[in-house]
């Protein structure tokens, strides 16, 4: 109970908020900062924190939220397998509301597809041990924080001789992606506070390439409010000061060298692969594929699930929401057409999505 | 000509593993038998013991008006720490009325049974109902129960309709709600939903977490003395006191602003919350009060609160402000503010 206090401290948080000012102030000019994950995302609004940042100090939100970045096409080929006959689709809870390019998850369920939601890959992996007679396709949508846990069931699939469970992949890694937004002029990303459960597994090394390449600062930080008030603290600090290092607020859990085992099992099944992100684009690098030894267990190589090319609503500005150059309330569907209980985008469908938290906790009306 | 007797208690199941029949709810002998043996003796009064179609009661003297509630149970589990299906069935109904600045009167008992329930779990429950019933001082007059087939309802599925009397010129409205009232909440959040999660899941919490659930009718009554003063009422249940403060002000000219810190929450309820990655301003309470009270008698509602065990927490959360109509805005414990909205879709589906 004491330590969940104590990272709620309004106190402390006043402070930290004043030190945040005194370094903004010594930088001299505007700071862009981008948090990188949909977990800080959400944290930042459900906890006020934006109050707490001088005025030219902006934190915007990066494309953390693994159902965000998931292409349309992806869920269409989602539809396409929950609709073939003996075909069970079963996958986390907020991918079933995402739109595809006509419809979602939910309308296939209506319309009579067997598509289940479960909490762990370990729970498809039950479904399919326990119904032989169907095959059983696990959608595997996450960052490095999921996918050894998505790996790890494939391997454990394999030992038990489960042949009718396959993973449709869509894995993302975050280190390029990171890469790739902050070689962007037009973003300015003057730091970047990291995701501290995706370095628990990759480590804060992976990071250093930031600093060593862009002479800009990053920051692992937690999730409770003052975590996140010290690590836009560290980051700011280092710009007032033209440092530009890798710093780890997070060491209660984060490694340098991250978690081996779990890259393990990642390593054994996947490999790096180029990866498509939904309003952004293909970043090199930037994911995952099941390697041609697993290829019994890749749903895209056991069915046909190829689709049309993929038509996106026009209207929908969740590739700049993605990369940080838009905030949501700039899009003219925001709180209008769009809202967490009718979607237009995955931006809002996520409960980790940069539409839904500004619309959940931040809107203006 | 000679009776010959059966031994038929002897093909009876032993008392602790009988179960309800489908027959049970035929209008039967059965039927007959199960209203003779566990319904009259234990709610026996002139109104039920008739037996008639219709509860047939007076209307106490002294004028005022009628106010009448219904409400369905169907919580799982039926028994979950600090209480059961009976308590809530009898508290939420008798809240209703309360909320609407009514002192209750008489309540109906609906059952709909699952075929195969255990005798002794239903009676566990119907004296949860008589001692609840009891303690708010409300008799129940009618009653119902039907037998569903295995599987066709989960176990046991109660409705309460209730009747109070409200005193002449009473009146609680959000629309009485002005920029300035106090916000003042009866005690801690989340107790009841945490405490039906937990058994749910199966989650082993370090402190057990206990429902709230509450007769609020006493504290209510002592309330209506503020007269004008006292705005509003409400208890906070599905949905949380987020849905309340929402509904209170929606669609109206002032907001409310609340403080994460003066909330009362149990640690607990909020590691436990932490864990499920719930807000606990959405978790269901079910023996908690927000009442909106006019400035200047704020101190004296809160002291009238205090002096009620279910208002021995009671705090000021917040106030209702002109900034922000018809939204509630949190500040948080880290000093920023945020909306607070209506849960979005069924987080927790059969809470109460
Ligand atoms: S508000 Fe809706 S339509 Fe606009 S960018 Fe966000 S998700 Fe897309």
């Amino acid at each position: 109970m004491k330590y969940i206090d104590e990272f709620h401290d309004g106190a402390a948080a006043g402070a930290l908020s004043a030190k945040i000012a005194a370094a903004a102030g010594r930088i001299g000019r505007p700071v862009r900062l981008m948090e990188v994950c949909g977990t800080h995302t959400v944290a930042v609004h459900r906890h006020g924190l934006r109050d707490l940042f001088p005025p030219g100090l902006k934190l915007v939100s990066g494309p953390g939220c693994p159902v965000c970045v998931t292409p349309a096409d992806y869920v269409d080929s989602a539809i396409k397998a929950a609709s073939l006959p003996g075909v069970t689709v079963v996958t986390f809870g907020d991918m079933v509301r995402v739109p595809g390019s006509r419809s979602t998850l939910v309308d296939a369920r209506a319309s009579g597809a067997d598509v289940r939601v479960v909490y762990s890959p370990t729970d498809a992996l039950e479904a399919a041990a326990g119904e032989p007679a169907r095959e059983v396709v696990f959608l595997g949508v996450g960052f490095e924080t999921t996918v050894p846990s998505v790996a790890g069931t494939m391997v454990e699939a394999r030992r038990r001789g489960v042949k009718n469970f396959s993973v449709l992949g869509a894995f993302k890694q975050i280190p390029n992606t990171m890469r790739a937004l902050i070689s962007d002029p037009a973003l300015a990303i003057d730091g970047f506070l990291c995701p501290a459960h995706v370095a628990a597994i990759i480590g804060s090394a992976a990071y250093s390439f930031i600093p060593a390449e862009f002479k800009r600062p990053c920051v692992v930080a937690g999730f409770e409010p003052l975590d996140i008030l010290y690590g836009v603290l560290g980051l700011v600090t280092q710009l007032a000061e033209g440092r530009a290092e890798v710093e780890n607020q997070y060491s209660r859990v984060v490694k340098t060298g991250g978690n081996a085992l779990a890259r393990r099992v990642v390593h054994e099944v996947l490999e790096p692969a180029d990866a498509v992100w939904r309003g952004i684009g293909t970043i090199p690098v930037s994911g995952f594929r099941i390697r041609e030894g697993w290829r019994d267990q890749d749903a895209a190589r056991r069915f046909d699930l190829s689709v049309p090319a993929l038509v996106e609503n026009p209207g929908c500005r969740c590739g700049e929401v993605l990369r940080g150059s838009l905030d949501p309330p700039g899009c003219s569907l925001f709180g209008k057409g769009c809202t967490p209980e009718r979607p237009v985008g995955p931006c809002m469908v996520s409960s980790e999505g940069s539409c839904a938290a500004n619309y959940k906790y931040s809107r203006q009306e | 000509m000679r009776h010959i007797r059966f031994p038929t208690s002897d093909l009876r199941p032993p008392a602790s593993e009988r179960r309800v029949l489908l027959g049970h709810g035929s209008g039967g002998k059965l039927s007959a038998d199960l209203v003779e043996e566990l319904i009259v003796p234990r709610f026996s009064n002139p109104a039920l013991d008739a037996l008639g179609d219709s509860a047939v009661v007076a209307i106490p003297e002294g004028g005022g008006r009628l106010a009448i509630t219904t409400d369905s149970y169907v919580v799982d589990p039926i028994f979950f720490p600090g209480g059961d299906i009976g308590d809530l069935a009898v508290n939420g109904t008798v809240n209703d009325l309360a909320m609407a600045g009514a002192d209750p009167l008489y309540l109906t008992l609906g059952m709909v049974i699952e075929e195969g329930l255990l005798f002794s779990d239903l009676e566990r429950v119907l004296d949860s109902v008589k001692r609840s019933a009891d303690s708010a001082g409300v008799k129940v007059v009618a009653g119902d129960t039907k037998v569903v087939p295995r599987g066709k309802a989960d176990k046991l599925f109660l409705n309460t309709s209730g009747v109070g009397l409200v005193p002449a010129g009473f009146v609680s409205a959000r629309e009485n709600i002005g920029p300035g009232d106090a916000v003042i909440l009866s005690g801690t959040i989340g107790d009841h939903g945490v405490a039906v999660m937990s058994k749910r899941a199966g989650l082993g919490f370090a402190t057990e977490v206990r429902s709230d659930t509450a007769a609020l009718h006493r504290m209510a009554a002592a309330l209506r003395r503020l007269g004008g003063a006292l705005r509003f009422m409400r208890d906070p249940t599905r949905g949380g006191l987020a849905a309340t403060l929402c509904e209170a002000c929606r669609g109206r000219p002032c907001g409310v602003e609340i403080g994460e810190t003066v909330i009362p929450i149990d640690p607990g309820v909020r590691a436990a919350c932490d864990l499920l990655g719930l807000d606990p301003l959405h978790v269901a309470n079910e023996g908690k009060m927000v009442a909106f009270v006019a400035p200047e008698r704020a101190d004296e509602a809160l002291a009238a609160m205090r002096g009620f065990v279910e208002g021995n927490d009671a705090a000021v959360i917040g106030r209702a402000v002109e900034t922000r109509p018809g939204m509630v805005v949190l500040l948080t414990r880290a000093g920023g503010k945020r909306i607070v909205d209506l849960p979005a879709g069924e987080i927790l589906p059969r809470i109460c």
